[in-house]
């Protein structure tokens, strides 16, 4: 894992010093609220319902047990105790008193963390898969690049004004666990014949009003270019995106408008006048990678005894296995995943004692690494097969081993109407019943992967334009409707949901999944997930169940 | 008079400023003036050979490659900040020093706030107009607050992967 040195830690200490004094002015009536919100913005802070939200980045999702134990800390001494996890993989604590914030982010700078561009219109917290240095698949490790992307884009002096927030997110694997499609830049990363690294690097999707999946403007930049690249298209989109709307401000709108290849060709023109001036230097880039070297493995056989023991005594134990151990790459490892959806709870919501187990378990059993991944669950990523049944017993005591992965109850869901200013109607409840609905497990796994995102209004925090099933909150005459999309994807074959039809209220919602699911069941073929029956079969099988009994 | 700072050796300064802002239905008065693009396109080069200093004032949505070949003879290049949060300006700062090889003046007008400081130094601007009160003092400290940078810029300071090179 990246260390901070001298100068990271001085340049997060001169911004919370900074921070200080704004809330100083702010507290002393010399910056009026107005002035005052692009600048806590920018530091986290939102004014939410009932609080101050402040919004923690998480850099590519990557924590240590030092900083977990310390989000657990500053939850339970300035918050209630709990802290959610978002899609952005970032936590956020929704209970925040302004006061208070100079202090939180200062205790935070002292493990490395803060809060810096998690919200405004500027470069965002960068996202990467979450099994990098663990998975098979990966053909390097992205979080390199995603070091690289964060030191990069703190406080830039040409494009931290953008005409709107910015997303990016690195993969190095087929299987696409970032959603890299429905960020403003994803990055792939490819090995060339030759060997050599470079990217595939696909700009302009977004959810939101308008869904994008991004196009490719680039099939293979070679990797050292990165941020020259990266500052070639943020310079064209800086210059030329729309300011004058917020709602087409993304820069999928000017992807969109321009069509791809003159996109492409105005971002390789410029590319090519800026030079490599902008690179990392390789001493910069080696020293980063240096701090991503492997860890240690010790050798181990592929099976393992203790493991096969538990499996055969504990079948609960068995089922977390099946669903929440993943292939590492080493022999006699495995990644887990800890499930932050238990049936009933708030999908992402984990409380300062959760966190506690998960950073001990990581500091006992998984080499001091812990992930938090997009689908608002948190990662183990290197545990030994034989400590497999130990981690769950101690994830399971914390209510955290739900073996729910991929399955019908493993739901995003947004905050929605429950904190959240702008939304439309309730998120988490919604995911409360569906995730009762298939509270049998042995149901659930019989469904197998089907994922369902939820969003408390058109702005998408909840992804549910790229759900296979999506739920959307909107607003009728002042009642809580649901508009339900089918077919969409946030993975390698990213795909944008079909509408159903009418939007539902809100107590046919879990009834209307239980509905879609059974279709499902009936329909189909061996093998087939819910998303590839349906993208054979179309809506109308689907659409005929749900709305049967209205006509 | 508004607060005018110049940034000179890395020197932060008041200073009287010797030009005049001329809106395109004034008539032109007597010293240095600063215009519109329009309006040096058109009256541009008489200005010059009557001996004004002429400086251009550039408009965000305004591409700074307009004047290039102008810049020779171009006392100040002024680029407007509609807003706070309009960032176009930066772009065209970078490019008048990278990209144009611009040595006179830059400076940043309209809503300029002490926050953006450290951005607009490191972008090569070297003169301000601040609109929030901001004395030299301020406005120094607003943008010398971090003492280390990630990124390369045009302010002579050099970047975090720099530093650690040495
Ligand atoms: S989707 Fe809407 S309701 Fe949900 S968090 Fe985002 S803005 Fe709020």
């Amino acid at each position: 894992m990246y260390r901070y040195d001298a100068i990271d830690k001085e340049f997060l200490a001169d911004r919370s010093a900074e921070f200080r004094g704004q809330v100083v002015r702010r507290l002393a009536g010399e910056l009026n609220e107005e002035q005052f919100k692009p600048l806590r913005l920018r530091n986290g802070l939102y004014l939410q319902l009932h609080a101050y939200m402040l919004r923690i980045a998480i850099p590519y999702g990557a924590v240590n047990p030092t900083q977990l134990r310390k989000l657990a800390w500053i939850s339970r001494t300035y918050d209630k105790g709990y802290g959610h996890f978002t899609t952005r993989t970032n936590l956020q604590l929704h209970w925040i008193k302004l006061a208070d914030a100079p202090d939180i982010l200062e205790h935070l700078a002292q493990v490395d963390m803060h809060a810096l561009q998690t919200s405004g219109n500027c470069i965002r917290n960068v996202s990467a898969d979450p099994y990098a240095g663990a998975t098979a698949e990966e053909i390097d490790d992205p979080r390199v690049w995603a070091e690289a992307i964060r030191q990069w884009s703190s406080l830039h002096p040409e494009f931290s004004w953008l005409p709107r927030k910015f997303k990016i997110a690195v993969t190095a694997s087929p299987k696409d666990r970032t959603a890299a499609k429905t960020h403003d830049i994803g990055l792939h990363l490819k090995r060339a014949r030759d060997g050599s690294l470079g990217f595939e690097v696909m700009v302009g999707g977004g959810l939101g009003r308008m869904p994008y999946i991004a196009p490719t403007v680039r099939q293979f930049l070679p990797a050292p270019r990165l941020l020259s690249y990266l500052e070639a298209i943020l310079r064209v989109y800086n210059r030329h995106g729309r300011r004058d709307n917020i709602h087409k401000a993304r820069i999928k709108v000017l992807v969109a408008a321009l069509g791809r290849d003159e996109f492409a060709s105005q971002v390789e023109a410029e590319w090519e006048k800026s030079g490599t001036a902008s690179d990392l230097p390789d001493t910069e880039l080696a020293r980063i990678r240096g701090a991503f070297a492997p860890k240690v493995f010790e050798t181990l056989p592929t099976v393992s005894e203790a493991l096969e023991a538990a499996r055969a005594k504990t079948p609960a134990f068995a089922r977390f296995a099946r669903n929440n151990l993943k292939p590492h790459k080493v022999a006699g490892y495995t990644i887990v995943e800890v499930s932050l959806k238990a049936i009933g709870a708030t999908p992402g919501d984990a409380s300062a004692e959760q966190m506690e187990v998960v950073a001990d378990l990581a500091e006992r059993y998984g080499q001091d690494d812990i992930r938090v991944t997009h689908e608002q669950n948190l990662v183990l990523p290197h545990v030994k097969l034989d400590d497999a049944p130990a981690v769950w017993a101690a994830l399971n005591a914390a209510g955290l081993a739900t073996p729910n992965m991929n399955l019908v109850s493993d739901i995003i869901a947004c905050p929605g109407l429950d904190y959240c200013a702008l939304a439309n109607a309730r998120a988490i409840s919604v995911a409360q019943n569906i995730a009762q609905k298939f509270a049998d497990p042995d149901l659930a796994e019989k469904v197998g992967e089907l994922k369902v995102k939820i969003s408390g209004c058109i702005n998408a925090c909840g992804h549910h334009h790229v759900g296979h099933i999506g739920i959307l909150g909107v607003d009728k005459k002042g009642e809580e409707f649901y508009q339900l999309t089918l077919g969409g994807s946030g993975a390698e074959d990213a795909a944008v949901g079909t509408a159903l039809g009418p939007a539902l209220p809100y107590n046919r919602v879990a009834e209307a999944v239980d509905t879609l699911v059974e279709t499902y069941l009936r329909e189909r073929h061996d093998g087939e997930r819910f998303l590839d029956t349906f993208r054979r079969t179309g809506v109308a099988p689907f659409k005929e169940a749900v709305y049967a009994d209205v006509h | 008079m508004p607060t005018f700072i110049r940034l000179h050796d890395r020197v932060f300064s008041l200073a009287e400023d010797p030009f005049t802002a001329v809106g395109d239905e004034d008539t032109i008065p007597p010293g240095d003036v600063i215009i519109s693009l329009t309006r040096f396109q058109a009256e541009g080069e008489g200005l010059l050979s009557e001996g004004h200093s002429v400086g251009v004032r550039l408009e965000s949505h305004e591409d700074v490659e307009a004047l290039a070949y102008d810049l020779p003879q171009i006392a100040v290049v002024a680029l407007a900040f509609p807003k706070f949060g309009d960032g176009r300006a930066y772009t065209s700062a970078r490019l008048l020093r990278e990209r144009l090889g611009y040595k006179g003046e830059v400076r940043a007008v309209g809503d300029v706030l002490r926050e953006q400081a450290g951005f607009m130094v490191r972008c090569g601007f070297d003169a301000f107009e601040p609109a929030d009160g901001s004395t030299v003092e301020v406005w120094e400290a607003a943008a010398h607050r971090f003492r280390h940078a990630y990124q390369r810029s045009d302010d002579g300071r050099p970047a975090a992967y720099a530093e650690r090179g040495e």
